[in-house]
């Protein structure tokens, strides 16, 4: 019974519920990035990465990967000097 | 004065655009400015409906940008009042039946002749969103408080944004001020924390909209309902007149006895 009259009060309102999920959602919406800002990004990314590695430009794999609470940037980048593929990812928090 | 031409839009659909538009047009033509409400929704006009208005439309907006006739024999002028006026839009058209060109002509040509321009924009974000907002100057967003209705005005405060209109005003619909007291609905400070944005008013959930809706009267032009009198605050804040925002809240006693007590 006490444990009932509880859980009543500790009850989560509504509107508390609808902000936070409002926040994060909006925090994934704003951060949608266009296409064309990617192919950016991707064009400029394999200038650097070849200044100092040779890469396999075909495999590339860049692209925007939604966590739960965050969002990453992961790029699959195959290195062609090396036998074995080796993935260098940008690690997730 | 020079005119103002301001686009209501939302995103999502059903939240009041049409209802607000209408309100607020007939609000400040009583105010004495001359006004034109213009139906961007094409395909699926209402705003003529809305106003009371759907018995005299000869032309529309479809004809005015086609050259079928000229901007003032689709201009409907409303009989209740002075200085309103309304341009219809096709109903058995097509959203590409109109160009971004030509909308931005048609409010060049309209800035000339009013005091303010109010386009009702359909929802979504498409073509139809954007050819009814590129010859605003400013913009009037409403939402619910809805998690979906706030969303998808973020998504349009950011494209109104990006389209560099100023100032963009929230105007947030359907309050239920029972609830809201509950904790069960978002309130204004909350939806305000969201959005970061101005606010232009807000509207409590009023069955006077439904019955002004019924009657094609909209509430601003006689009615002493509590959206009436929202309304009619928001038009006041948009010629510049400082008024607090309605107090639905203080306490629902207030509340209740203010909406018993309100006949004079």
């Amino acid at each position: 019974m006490l444990d009932f009259v509880a859980r009543l009060f500790k009850a989560e309102r509504s509107k508390n519920v609808a902000k936070e999920r409002l926040q994060l959602v909006l925090i994934h919406d704003r951060n949608d990035i266009s296409p064309e800002i990617l192919n950016s990004l991707r064009i400029e990314m394999i200038a650097t990465i070849k200044k100092y590695l040779e890469i396999d430009e075909n495999g590339i794999e860049i692209e925007l990967d939604k966590a739960d609470r965050s969002v990453a940037l992961v790029a699959n980048i195959p290195l062609k000097t090396m036998n074995r593929k080796i993935r260098g990812r940008v690690k997730r928090d | 004065m020079d005119c103002r031409i301001i686009v209501v839009t939302s995103g999502k659909g059903g939240v009041g655009k049409t209802t607000t538009t209408a309100n607020l047009a007939a609000a400040l033509a009583k105010e004495g400015y001359k006004v034109v409400a213009i139906d961007g929704d094409v395909g699926l006009r209402n705003l003529d409906v809305i106003m009371g208005l759907e018995n005299r439309i000869v032309y529309t907006l479809i004809d005015v940008v086609e050259g079928t006739c000229r901007l003032n024999q689709a201009l409907i002028k409303d009989k209740r009042i002075e200085n309103l006026y309304l341009i219809p839009t096709a109903q058995s058209r097509t959203k590409d039946s109109v160009s971004a060109d030509q909308m931005l002509s048609l409010c060049e040509e309209l800035r000339k002749e009013f005091d303010f321009v109010l386009i009702d924009s359909p929802a979504g974000i498409e073509s139809g969103f954007h050819n009814s907002a590129i010859g605003a100057d400013e913009a009037i967003v409403i939402t619910t408080p809805e998690v979906s209705a706030v969303r998808d005005a973020d998504r349009i405060i950011g494209l109104l944004e990006s389209m560099e209109k100023a100032p963009i005003r929230l105007v947030i619909n359907r309050i239920k001020p029972e609830m809201v007291s509950r904790g069960e609905m978002l309130d204004v400070q909350d939806v305000l924390d969201i959005l970061a944005v101005d606010i232009l008013g807000i509207v409590p959930d009023d069955e006077s909209i439904v019955t002004s809706a019924n009657k094609g009267e909209p509430l601003t032009l006689g009615s002493t309902s509590q959206a009436a009198k929202a309304y009619s605050n928001i038009s006041k804040r948009i010629i510049g007149e400082e008024v607090p925002i309605l107090n639905l809240f203080s306490e629902s006693k207030g509340f209740f006895s203010r909406l018993f007590g309100r006949k004079k």
